[in-house]
């Protein structure tokens, strides 16, 4: 027998007690491979009184002995006496650390399985204590703004600009690559069908439209949302799990002044010019398919001056603003409150990037149902 | 301790740098198998740096480390992994996962290293729980518990696998006096009766000479181990002038 083997066996003693003996290594991987086999044998032996031999046992850690509080415990469940003989001090010492009574026992909580009404109840308080947050923060952020408009001295205007370069201009490259192939894209797709009309011209007139009023801002507000509202949610998330949102309320600095205020400033700046670019580049990439099909371009631009006004590019403007408060303030308002870990952070910025898109697309139906009341 | 000494970390030659910036040196020390060792220094010293390199997370500019008579160093794949499975780390904060209980915390190294049945893992992880005073505390979530309890059940964690060396880096930092001397008793209590070898990289003098068999001590200044010893030796009896004020907790007259 070589000394990493472990072996167990059973036998029958002078007092006709049942003997488990137990020869080798006790540790974790050893004690693993007869674990099973040695509960096994006491459930075989199911004898009033059984002897384990550990004598042959020439290193035992915290496993091994985990292995005999094991055998203890079960034969004792079952009524029985179980004695544990020729273990070495060393190992009777850690042995005498535990006793088998204590973990006889602790019940490891099962995940708790909620019943239909509860999870109702609770789905309704969460949306509701939700909606209640999101009021009350809405309503510290006008104070904050109105603030901050009445006393822009105080605007920490550095950290806003350093903001608008993050979150706003470094956007660009992605906002301008998406509204250029939606651009070209729709304008392809729009093409097929009215060739058959002969009416590929007015493929401008749909993309100028659609563009202003509609997809660039909206675009902009989508790729915002994902971009750059997770990013402030993880930002300020993150803070909040350092407490350095805590030392800031301790050192008298209102968080939503602090961090909020630049960053919502700092997005309602670059909303507006970003839905340029974007109502720009889409309707570039309209152009590249009326070009291919054989128009000149000063007819696109022609039909493109003929058919939108300044009033939609004005009123998708509008709207970016609306979307602009929405991404900054929905960012910032779930990284306030993330709990505490790491895995919250995560929470926050899931939500966040969610509850924007919701409200994007809530908005968007308000203007647009405003905007044909208006007449604009 | 009178038994045979036998060296389980043997550090040779060993040199960390940081860009241009070294660190410390050419050092090299054994620490031996159910010692409690400690690594000492002023700040910015490189402590948690050699720690670091110890465990295998930062590489050393050169020099070797060998764990059990292996290098961790060059070591690479399942040998990396023969040599962290005899090591278990205690991080500063307890590093626990945010998003598990106690109990799964501690189960976790066992259900993917070790081939042990449901119930056996459930026994061994109690049993942990139990050594570093934390049973009944299985379901909370550790942000539910405080620090001096978040850095037992790091302590607990560390153990799941009955490591042969346990690192601990500052683990009495921000505890108080009778939370950390309880850690103390737990370390030494581990140390004698399972012959886990400990290195701990401290601050704490009362901890110090309630637990460290040796101690080494690193000098910004110098880059190198200034001292070694027990500590109430050096205390009494270095000849470094440094030495016996960081033990004697005098100021420097020196500072510049």
């Amino acid at each position: 027998m070589t000394a990493n083997t472990t072996t167990l066996s059973t036998g029958t003693n002078e007092q006709g007690n049942v003997t488990i003996t137990i020869v080798g290594r006790l540790d974790s991987a050893s004690t693993s491979s007869i674990w099973q086999k040695a509960m096994d044998a006491l459930e075989e032996a199911s004898s009033k009184s059984v002897v384990v031999d550990t004598a042959g046992v020439d290193y035992c850690d915290g496993t091994g002995i985990g292995l005999l509080v094991e055998l203890t415990l079960r034969q004792r469940k079952a009524g029985g006496e179980l004695e544990i003989t020729g273990l070495r001090t060393e190992f009777q010492r850690l042995m005498d650390m535990f006793d088998p009574a204590e973990f006889e026992k602790t019940q490891i909580e099962k995940p708790y399985k909620a019943r239909l009404p509860e999870e109702v109840g609770r789905a309704a308080f969460t949306i509701w204590d939700n909606i209640r947050s999101q009021i009350t923060f809405l309503g510290e952020l006008i104070v904050a703004l109105v603030s901050a408009v009445g006393n822009p001295r105080r605007v920490r205007w550095k950290d806003a600009f350093l903001i608008a370069e993050t979150g706003g201009v470094n956007a660009l490259p992605i906002i301008a690559l998406i509204s250029f192939l939606i651009g070209l894209i729709m304008a392809f797709q729009a093409a097929i069908p009215m060739r058959q009309f002969g009416a590929e011209i007015f493929v401008a007139d749909l993309i100028a439209l659609s563009t202003l009023r509609e997809l660039g801002p909206l675009m902009t507000a989508i790729v915002m949302a994902g971009r750059t509202s997770a990013a402030f949610a993880a930002e300020l998330g993150t803070m909040k799990v350092n407490e350095e949102i805590d030392a800031m309320s301790t050192m008298g600095l209102d968080p939503v002044r602090f961090l909020v205020v630049t960053r919502v400033l700092a997005i309602l700046i670059m909303m507006p010019l970003l839905t340029i670019f974007a109502n720009l580049l889409g309707i570039i990439g309209g152009s590249v398919v009326l070009l291919s099909l054989g128009y000149p371009l000063v007819t696109y631009v022609d039909r493109i001056i003929i058919s939108a006004s300044y009033g939609d590019l004005l009123g998708g403007l509008v709207k970016s603003l609306a979307f602009g408060l929405i991404v900054a303030g929905i960012g910032c308002s779930r990284g306030l409150q993330t709990k505490t870990g790491a895995s919250a952070v995560g929470v926050s910025t899931t939500k966040a990037v969610v509850s924007g898109f919701i409200l994007i697309i809530i908005t968007d139906g308000i203007f647009s149902v405003v905007y044909f009341y208006l007449g604009i | 301790m009178d038994q045979i000494k036998e060296p389980i970390i043997c550090v040779e030659n060993l040199t960390a740098a940081y860009e241009e910036t070294v660190v410390f040196d050419n050092i090299s020390f054994d620490v031996c198998k159910g010692e409690v060792f400690v690594i000492l220094g002023g700040s910015g010293c490189g402590k948690s740096t050699l720690m670091k390199q110890m465990i295998g997370l930062y590489k050393p500019a050169s020099g070797k480390i060998l764990i059990d008579g292996q290098d961790i160093v060059s070591a690479e794949g399942s040998e990396r992994l023969k040599i962290l499975a005899k090591i278990g780390v205690m991080y500063q904060s307890g590093a626990l996962f945010g998003s598990l209980t106690l109990f799964e915390n501690v189960r976790l190294p066992l259900e993917e290293f070790t081939d042990l049945n449901s119930s056996a893992m459930d026994l061994i992880v109690q049993m942990k729980l139990k050594l570093v005073g934390l049973k009944g505390f299985e379901n909370h979530m550790p942000s539910e518990l405080s620090g001096g309890m978040q850095k037992r059940a790091a302590i607990a964690r560390a153990m799941a696998l009955d490591p042969q060396i346990i690192f601990l880096d500052e683990p009495s930092a921000g505890l108080d006096p009778i939370t950390s001397a309880e850690l103390d008793q737990l370390i030494l209590n581990l140390a004698r009766n399972l012959k886990i070898t400990f290195v701990i990289v401290t601050h704490e003098l009362p901890s110090i000479y309630a637990v460290a068999d040796r101690v080494i001590m690193l000098d910004k200044r110098a880059r190198k181990i200034v001292a070694e010893g027990k500590p109430a030796e050096l205390r009494d009896q270095s000849d470094n002038e440094w030495v016996r004020q960081f033990f004697n907790r005098k100021v420097s007259s020196n500072i510049p």
